[in-house]
Order: structure tokens, then C-alpha cells, then sequence
């Protein structure tokens, strides 16, 4: 059986390992940033309008704010109606050069007693679900990005 | 005078609020064409109009009834029975009811119509709001959901702990909340919820999204609110010498870029390139109402504000000017919003008591303006009532305020 790997939306994140980062637009004309990413047009009202290239946001930030989710979220959202909930943390993330706040599962295992607003965090690859599409000849694993505090405190 | 976003000079004008009905929020399990019916016949028996002079219909539609939801406009016409008005049907998530009793007091100010009904009505299904189906990715509300499982309360619970953090506040100052809009509610034949809730129950009910707890978080519910306006010369004639006023209806979108994360967005604009303006768009949302009606919050007897969470109603009462940033707790702590206080808040139960109708509940918040400002509103009456305002947001960038005088 082949495992492949699919992200949750196409063109969000790319990279491995430290090189792994979200994907936005950045406007040529006015230099606005988008996330997600605004491939039409630029939404800055004062702008006469750019090229919209894509750019790598920046992979640290801190937390603005963080909350969990105790109950399992409906469809589309993918989990397995047969096992127990497992709770996940979210945390909004500031980021200081993009001046904006980006959203995003915290990593495995980071809960909301691990967390303090102001607090590091850097953006690493992660799995929304294991076996999202699986048939019999093949597994696909969906990715994502996570939130996961770097130990420096607010 | 005031200046509109465009730069053009307009003269406000008022229109009077004849009638106001609802058919009780609660789960009732019928269609939202009977429950919209039956408000939208309380309130025409209220203002005392014959519906079939009614000149204009305005339905906020809700997206959970079918195709009949998406018209309700005229599927509410068709219910009392054709007899030709105009029609018009709006949406915008939770202001949709706001941006109907804009387009009828647009049409009465304009001369299109001389009597406009309002209604709107939703049957809510058990659990969590949910995006419509299919493969959407182009649609931010299907996505939040899809990449990240993020419900409405996830978005509270953001909110809550960036209270917590920025301004300190605590879960009983939460808490505290739902104390006293219970309180209220229990007092109202209309809410859904009539029973009086203690801190302690609130802190004992179940973790939904930290810091908030399920009695911190409002219901989603079946429910219809109806208003019966008209221009202030047909209400001196139908012998309504003082009526309730609508001055102002705010609906507004914010500026770019936005720096607070509302649903459904998974991030906030960039303030690289551009500033972001100095207050939130929800400041702004009220700041427009108040110009619009020439009145401030020093003038307000009361307020009904959307409070889908306990934390949100704090939130409330800064974006409206009631007290300064930061101090919403300590307003509430000095029992300034209560009933008897200073500003009272939600004197109706607001959402905590009544549960979210989405396209009904921001016509609801006019009928309680309407009866408290004529002193009919019972056990829940606010002395002296001369000025409320209402408050709430809708998704993808919705302001919704609403201004009435008497």
C-alpha cells in the first residue's frame, strides 16, 4: 500500500524540517502581504494594484491569543466518528514584520496550560489526519501546519 | 447633518416604529415560516395595521430553510397572503435583521412606501453551526472549519483569554455576566431560557473552548421577530402621536486593514504596508450609529448587545463607549449594567437567555428598544427609558447598530 502526502489546501505551506513555512502574496505595488493567499487582487483600497508574488511568512511570532476545542468540530472538518475526541489546542499567532495575526492548530501535545499570550512560537509541519481518503491500494496523509512554542516566554 | 463615508452631506430622518412581535424563542421543532408569521402578525395587531396596507415586505433570510429561506421576503408575504407589496429579502449572517430595518427605513425616507413589515425567523439546527456542504475552498467559512475544526465558540474562547490576558479579566467576571442576563431573561415571557443561573452553575458546567464554559456561551435557537415601520407623517395620521423612533442604522464595514480576527478569517490583513485606523471595526460600528442619531453614550438608557459569549458583552460595552478600553469588567462588577444601574445591558436576557435566531435576533433587539422605550416592558422595565441602542456584528465584515429615541 503507498502512502501519499496531501496538504489540507494547496499553496499554503511549503518545505521540510526548519525549512517548513506558510506561504502568502505579497502585492508588488504596495507591498501589502496576504495569508491566505490573494492571487487576484490586491485588497488595499489606496492600491492601484500589483502582481501578486508568492512570499514566505515569517516562521516566529507570538501568541496573541489561544483557546481549545473540547468538542468535535462538524464536517468538513476530518475525524474519525469511531474513536473518542481527543481535544486540540489553537493559538493566534502575531507576527511582528507582517504586522498581522495567523491562526493555526498548536502542535501534538502543546495544551492551553503551556501556553502564555506573548509567548514564542514557531510554525513546524503537521498532520491533520492520518487516513483522510484511504482506499485499498492507498493511504493518504493530510498535512497542515502547527504552532509549537520555541521555550522562550512572553 | 453628518458625512458619509463618500463625502456627501446627508440630513437624517426618523422613521416611527408602529409595531413590534415575536413568536418565543425556544426549540420548537416547526418550520421558520410559522414562526415568522406569527411575529409578523403580533406586530401587525401591535401597530393596529391591516396587513394588506401593509406597501412593502422585508425578510432577512435565513440560510438553514431551504430555498423559501433564501426568499423570505416572499415567502413571509405568501404566508399572510398575496396581496401585492413590494419585496425585498436580505442577508448578511447576523446583521441581517439590521440591514432589513435599513432597507425599509431606505424606502420609507425615500417615499417608496409608506408602511414596511419586517421579519425574520430561523428553526436552528442541535449543535454547532455548521458551512454549507460540498468541496468549497474558495469559501473562508468552509475552510476554517475544514483546516482547522474552528467552531463560532473557538473564536470566543480567542477572545475570552485575550481579555483575560490584555485587560485581566477572570472567568467570574465571565461568569458574572451570565448571572445577570439570566436574571433578566427569567423576567421575559419571550426568552428561551426563563431560570435564574448562580456563578456557581456556570462554573460548573463543561469546558467549551478555554477559558469558556457551556453557560458562557449562547444557544443557538428557533425564534421570529417582527417590526411594522412607517414614515413619522402616517403614524400622526393612523394617530400614533408619539411614537418610538428609529434615528440611526449603522451598517458599516470595517477599513483596511483589519487587525482583530473575526470569524470566519483564519489570519487578520497586514498592517505592513498601510496603518490600520485607530479604533476596532466594531468601535466603529457603534461610532457611526451615534453620529448618524447625533446622540452619545452619556444620552443611552439602555443597550442590547450581542452577547454570543459572556466575555463578548465586556467587549460590548468598550466598543460602545459605556467605559473605557479595558474596563468593561469593572462597569459590570459595579452592577452599572444591571438592572438599576446606570446603563442597564441587555435588560431583554440578550443571547445568553434567549440563544441566537440568527436573522431574527437583530430585529428582536429593536422590539426590546421599542417596548422598553414605551414603558411596556413589564417586570424587566428600565425607568424613564428615553434612548437605546443595539448592537452586533455579522460575518465576513457586517456592522449592525441600531439607534431609537422616544
Amino acid at each position: 500500500m503507498s502512502r501519499t502526502r496531501t496538504p489540507v489546501v494547496t499553496g499554503w505551506f511549503a518545505g521540510e524540517g526548519d525549512n517548513f513555512r506558510l506561504l502568502g502574496t505579497r502585492c508588488s505595488a504596495c507591498a501589502s502581504v496576504f495569508f491566505p493567499r490573494e492571487d487576484g487582487f490586491c485588497r488595499n483600497p489606496g492600491c492601484p494594484g500589483g502582481d501578486l508574488d508568492e512570499v514566505p511568512l515569517s516562521p516566529r511570532g507570538r501568541v496573541w491569543s489561544y483557546t481549545d476545542s473540547r468538542y468535535r468540530p462538524p464536517a468538513p472538518y476530518v475525524s474519525d466518528p469511531e474513536l473518542p475526541w481527543q481535544p486540540y489546542t489553537l493559538i493566534a499567532v502575531e507576527l511582528e514584520a507582517e504586522r498581522m495575526v495567523v491562526l493555526g492548530q498548536a502542535a501534538p501535545g502543546v495544551s492551553v496550560a503551556d501556553l502564555e499570550v506573548g509567548m514564542e512560537v514557531e510554525v513546524v509541519p503537521g498532520v491533520l489526519d492520518e487516513d483522510a481518503g484511504t482506499t485499498r491500494t492507498a493511504r493518504t496523509t493530510l498535512t497542515t501546519w502547527c504552532w509549537r512554542p520555541t521555550g522562550v516566554s512572553a | 447633518m453628518v458625512l458619509a463615508a463618500d463625502g456627501g452631506e446627508r440630513v437624517t430622518s426618523e422613521v416611527a416604529v408602529l409595531g413590534a412581535g415575536m413568536h418565543p424563542w425556544g426549540k420548537w421543532g416547526r418550520s421558520f415560516v410559522e414562526y415568522g408569521t406569527a411575529a409578523a402578525r403580533a406586530a401587525l395587531a401591535d401597530a393596529g395595521v391591516d396587513w394588506r396596507d401593509v406597501g412593502s415586505i422585508v425578510g432577512a433570510d435565513t440560510v438553514r430553510g431551504g430555498y423559501p429561506g433564501y426568499v423570505a421576503g416572499a415567502t413571509f408575504a405568501k404566508a399572510l397572503g398575496w396581496q401585492g407589496a413590494r419585496v425585498t429579502s436580505v442577508y448578511a449572517a447576523c446583521a441581517s435583521g439590521a440591514q432589513a430595518i435599513n432597507t425599509a427605513r431606505t424606502q420609507i425616507l425615500a417615499g417608496l412606501a409608506d408602511v414596511v413589515l419586517v421579519v425574520g425567523a430561523d428553526a436552528a439546527p442541535k449543535g454547532f453551526f455548521r458551512p454549507a456542504g460540498g468541496d468549497r475552498h474558495d469559501d473562508p467559512d468552509w475552510l476554517r472549519f475544514r483546516v482547522l475544526g474552528a467552531t463560532n465558540p473557538t473564536y470566543f474562547g480567542l477572545y475570552a483569554r485575550r481579555r483575560m490576558a490584555v485587560h485581566g479579566d477572570t472567568p467570574e467576571d465571565f461568569a458574572l455576566v451570565k448571572v445577570k442576563n439570566a436574571a433578566a431573561g427569567a423576567l421575559n415571557p419571550n426568552a428561551r431560557y426563563r431560570k435564574t443561573v448562580t456563578a456557581e452553575e456556570v462554573a460548573a458546567s463543561a469546558v467549551v473552548a478555554d477559558p469558556l464554559r457551556l453557560l458562557d456561551i449562547c444557544a443557538t435557537s428557533d425564534g421570529a421577530a417582527a417590526l411594522v415601520l412607517s414614515s413619522m407623517e402616517f403614524a400622526r395620521r393612523h394617530g400614533a402621536a408619539d411614537p418610538v423612533r428609529i434615528r440611526a442604522v449603522s451598517t458599516v464595514t470595517p477599513t483596511y486593514p483589519t487587525t482583530v480576527l473575526d470569524l470566519p478569517d483564519i489570519a487578520t490583513d497586514s498592517a505592513a504596508a498601510v496603518a490600520p485606523a485607530d479604533g476596532t471595526f466594531r468601535a466603529s460600528i457603534a461610532l457611526a450609529a451615534y453620529e448618524e442619531a447625533g446622540i452619545g453614550p452619556d444620552d443611552l438608557s439602555l443597550a442590547e448587545v450581542y452577547d454570543l459569549s459572556t466575555a463578548l458583552e465586556l467587549q460590548w460595552y468598550e466598543d460602545l463607549g459605556l467605559c473605557g478600553e479595558g474596563e468593561g469588567a469593572k462597569l459590570l462588577r459595579e452592577g452599572a449594567t444591571a438592572p438599576g444601574g446606570r446603563i442597564p445591558v441587555n435588560p431583554s436576557g440578550g443571547l445568553a437567555s434567549f440563544g441566537e435566531a440568527v436573522p431574527a435576533q437583530a430585529i428582536a433587539q429593536v422590539c426590546e428598544l421599542t417596548w422598553q422605550l414605551r414603558g411596556t416592558a413589564g417586570a424587566r422595565q428600565v425607568a424613564g427609558a428615553r434612548a437605546g441602542i443595539t448592537a452586533n456584528q455579522g460575518l465576513f465584515g457586517h456592522g449592525s447598530s441600531v439607534v431609537a429615541v422616544r
